[in-house]
């Protein structure tokens, strides 16, 4: 008894400790879970400040600069705006994607890879898809009114007042703006590549696949 | 240095060993082809750049007399390969792997054969590497082996480039080809010739002769006539592609030619056996590239063998000399059998690069089966000789990722065939690495326009913002001078003129350099738009002007 009483505390100790390490042990489960929200939640603050890092007009100009850059830059106008630039802002501020023709559908895929977009068709009202062009002026006929000169976007057209002009051909974009302001109608726009200069290789034509083919296993059917 | 055959060659990665059908068309001597009655000689010039024409239609031609020229340097010359009439000048199928029709020269021989030559320059040595050149251009010499690049301009290469290594290649690994195996057998002293005028120009200071183990009759004929000439023989292990130069010059030396460098840009020069005799021919005998040994083959023919031909004679006739059975003919193929072209007419011209016509039957070339899904077997990764991953490639080409098949080394590839030859599932995996490389290129050109155009509208924008403040000032400075006239009548006011004028003054300072900047931009977009910056300060808002006009 009096040993009981003497050492009572210790024994008590003695039950309850165990006790305890079993609740600690049960916790850190708990622990874990608290400690993996945190460091959640610092991440998440800490990715918040690296993407508030640009302010918002500068992060809104590299993507308009980054939609430009995979624009044709014909200056054509055909989008609506008065450039390709202009047309880059639009898209970055929700335009749709397939309104410039001369790109055509490559340009089309290219947008839509940067920016998350679904590849859809080229708008037809706009224009369709045509292999690069360029303008002519048919020398004879031209009388030097420098009219062609002043809607060059890119300044491709050379020659001065009553003097005859000339297409830098290099240089044109084949954005059809000269042909207009032409009085004389002595400006053609031409195919830029013979048919033997423009020939590339093409994939081979997927073929239907035979419904025996050990590839499909779907009867009848043709299989992808 | 004394001629030698055993020498370390090291073995090419991967390739296959196809059937070479090479003994049909090695039976006979080289026979010469009757004159056609009409000759359809190609202008085509390397890089599509157009022929510039010395004659017209209705003149009389001589034998060797150029018909064409390159517009510079790089161009080729063309000659007449008999003398006769010039009858027309217009498109005509060629043998050429789009099909469409090229510039030709339509000539009618005259039956007389009559040779314009060139001065022999027969002791060559006693010439420089400048007029050996000269003379190799004005020959028309171009790449025999199928390269069909101009000689001159690979030698002019050379020069600017120190080449240690002259190689002439007499592999000729493509089965169904024996047209070199054949000139060397008959005329391998004219080949020796060739090869010491390569050497003379070059400077090189050694030159290996390769030859493939399978053409003994040529070997024992090029090894009588290169003893003590100082040229190696090497005999290298027949193998498809061992004749392709890079890999060429891996199995002689060891060297890996660097990806997008040239082989010359290492100090290696290879040529082409049959172009090594076309060169002898040029120099030494002052004949200009005019005919070419054609192997005209298959089991479709009756007489299969080599034939000399005039460039320009059409394949139907050489079919018709070596006596074809039209009727057992299934494909008829430009070229060898693993990197020829199919042709759809045999009403095409022979062109110097046309080293083979195979007339072949069903059963010696089946017909192409219909491509089937990838299985991932892997043959095509352990065939290929530049040891790409062609199965990785193709992903990449079929579903236009141009970037992923640049980053795997699409161009390193040689389309030597091996691997369509091996697949199993008969994918034409040549075509689809063709067309992507077309893809790559086309969408290159098309960044390099698009940036060329932004800096050059960039600048036109910036040109006329400039123009149009210049102008406002030039008026705002005239009102100014109207009203102080105006007020000095009536109570002049000389402080208030003097503070417009120097407002003035510095609203053209800051247009000024608005438009510097805006300039600054748009040359640093481009480094082609030099000439633009150059011609700025021609549009330069002057402001001492607008003080002097004030």
């Amino acid at each position: 008894m009096n040993f009981l009483t003497a050492y009572s505390p210790y024994l008590l100790l003695l039950l309850v400790l165990p006790m305890i390490a079993m609740l600690v042990w049960q916790l850190r489960v708990v622990v874990r879970v608290v400690v993996r929200e945190v460091v959640r939640k610092v991440q998440k603050k800490l990715s918040y400040k690296l993407s508030q890092k640009l302010p918002p007009e500068q992060a809104n100009d590299i993507t308009i600069a980054a939609i430009d850059a995979l624009l044709p830059q014909t200056q054509c106008g055909q989008c609506g705006y008065p450039g390709c630039r202009p047309y880059a802002q639009a898209i970055a501020e929700g335009r749709a994607i397939n309104l410039c023709p001369p790109g055509g559908a490559s340009t089309i895929k290219a947008l839509a890879a940067l920016l998350h977009a679904e590849v859809i068709p080229l708008d037809s009202t706009h224009g369709t898809e045509s292999e690069r062009k360029v303008a002519f002026i048919r020398e004879a006929e031209c009388i030097g009114c420098t009219k062609c000169i002043a809607a060059c976007p890119v300044d491709a057209i050379l020659g001065s007042g009553k003097h005859m002009h000339t297409v830098i051909t290099a240089e044109c974009t084949g954005c059809d703006l000269c042909v207009e302001p032409c009085p004389v109608d002595c400006i053609d726009m031409i195919v830029a590549l013979t048919p033997l200069q423009g020939w590339h290789w093409q994939r081979p034509q997927s073929l239907p696949l035979h419904p025996h083919l050990i590839s499909n296993n779907q009867q009848g059917q043709s299989g992808r | 240095m004394s001629t030698s055959t055993t020498r370390t060659v090291w073995p090419i990665p991967g390739g296959i060993y196809p059937l070479d059908h090479k003994q049909q068309s090695l039976g006979t001597a080289i026979r010469q082809v009757p004159l056609p009655s009409q000759l359809v000689i190609a202008l085509r010039q390397p890089s599509h750049a157009p022929a510039v024409l010395c004659v017209n239609v209705g003149d009389h031609v001589s034998k060797g007399q150029c018909l064409a020229q390159g517009s510079d340097a790089t161009g080729l010359s063309i000659h007449a390969s008999t003398s006769g009439t010039v009858l027309a000048i217009t498109e005509h199928a060629v043998p050429n792997e789009s099909g469409l029709p090229e510039l030709c020269v339509i000539l009618q021989p005259d039956g007389e054969n009559h040779w314009t030559k060139l001065p022999a320059l027969a002791d060559f040595r006693n010439y420089d590497a400048a007029r050996l050149i000269s003379r190799i251009a004005e020959a028309g010499i171009c790449g025999l082996g199928g390269g069909a690049m101009p000689s001159a301009t690979k030698l002019r290469a050379a020069l600017l480039n120190k080449v240690h290594t002259l190689v002439i290649n007499a592999c000729e690994c493509e089965p169904f080809i024996t047209c070199d195996d054949a000139l060397m057998q008959a005329s391998a002293d004219d080949i020796v010739a060739g090869i010491q005028i390569l050497l003379h120009i070059s400077a090189a200071n050694r030159c290996v002769f390769a030859i493939e183990d399978n053409k003994p009759a040529a070997l024992n004929a090029m090894r009588a006539a290169l003893t003590d000439s100082g040229i190696e023989l090497v005999v290298v292990p027949s193998i498809y592609p061992s004749g392709a130069e890079k890999l060429l010059i891996y199995s002689l030396t060891g060297s890996e030619i660097a990806t997008g460098t040239l082989a010359v840009e290492q100090g290696f020069l290879c040529f082409n056996v049959s172009t090594a005799h076309a060169i002898a021919r040029a120099v030494v005998h002052g004949e200009v590239l005019v005919s070419r040994i054609t192997t005209i083959t298959g089991s479709a023919l009756v007489n299969p063998g080599n034939y000399c031909v005039l460039l320009g004679t059409p394949i139907n006739e050489l079919l018709k000399h070596a006596a074809v059975d039209q009727t057992k003919v299934s494909s008829l193929i430009h070229g060898g059998s693993l990197t020829g072209i199919a042709l759809t007419s045999n009403n095409v011209p022979v062109l110097a690069t046309s080293a083979c016509v195979i007339a072949s039957t069903a059963a010696e070339i089946p017909a192409a089966e219909p491509e089937q899904n990838c299985i991932r077997c892997g043959f095509c990764t352990e065939v290929c000789p530049v040891l790409l991953l062609p199965q990785q490639l193709y992903w990449a080409s079929k579903s236009e990722q141009l970037q992923q098949a640049t980053t795997l080394n699409l161009h390193d590839c040689i389309e030597c065939g091996a691997c369509s030859y091996v697949c199993p599932s008969h994918i034409p995996l040549v075509q689809y690495f063709r067309a992507t490389k077309a893809d790559i290129r086309i969408a290159e050109e098309k960044l390099l326009m698009a940036n060329q155009s932004r800096a050059r509208f960039e600048f036109h924008q910036a040109r006329k913002a400039a123009e149009k403040i210049q102008e406002e000032q030039r008026r705002a400075t005239r009102a100014t001078l109207a009203h102080q006239q105006l007020e000095q009548t009536a109570t002049p006011s000389l402080a208030q003129a003097a503070i417009a004028a120097a407002m003035a003054r510095v609203k053209a300072k800051k247009a000024l350099q608005d438009f510097a900047a805006a300039v600054d931009a748009a040359s640093n977009n481009l480094t082609t738009a030099d000439s633009q910056a150059d011609n700025t300060a021609a549009y330069l808002p002057n402001p001492d002007q607008q003080d002097d006009s004030r």
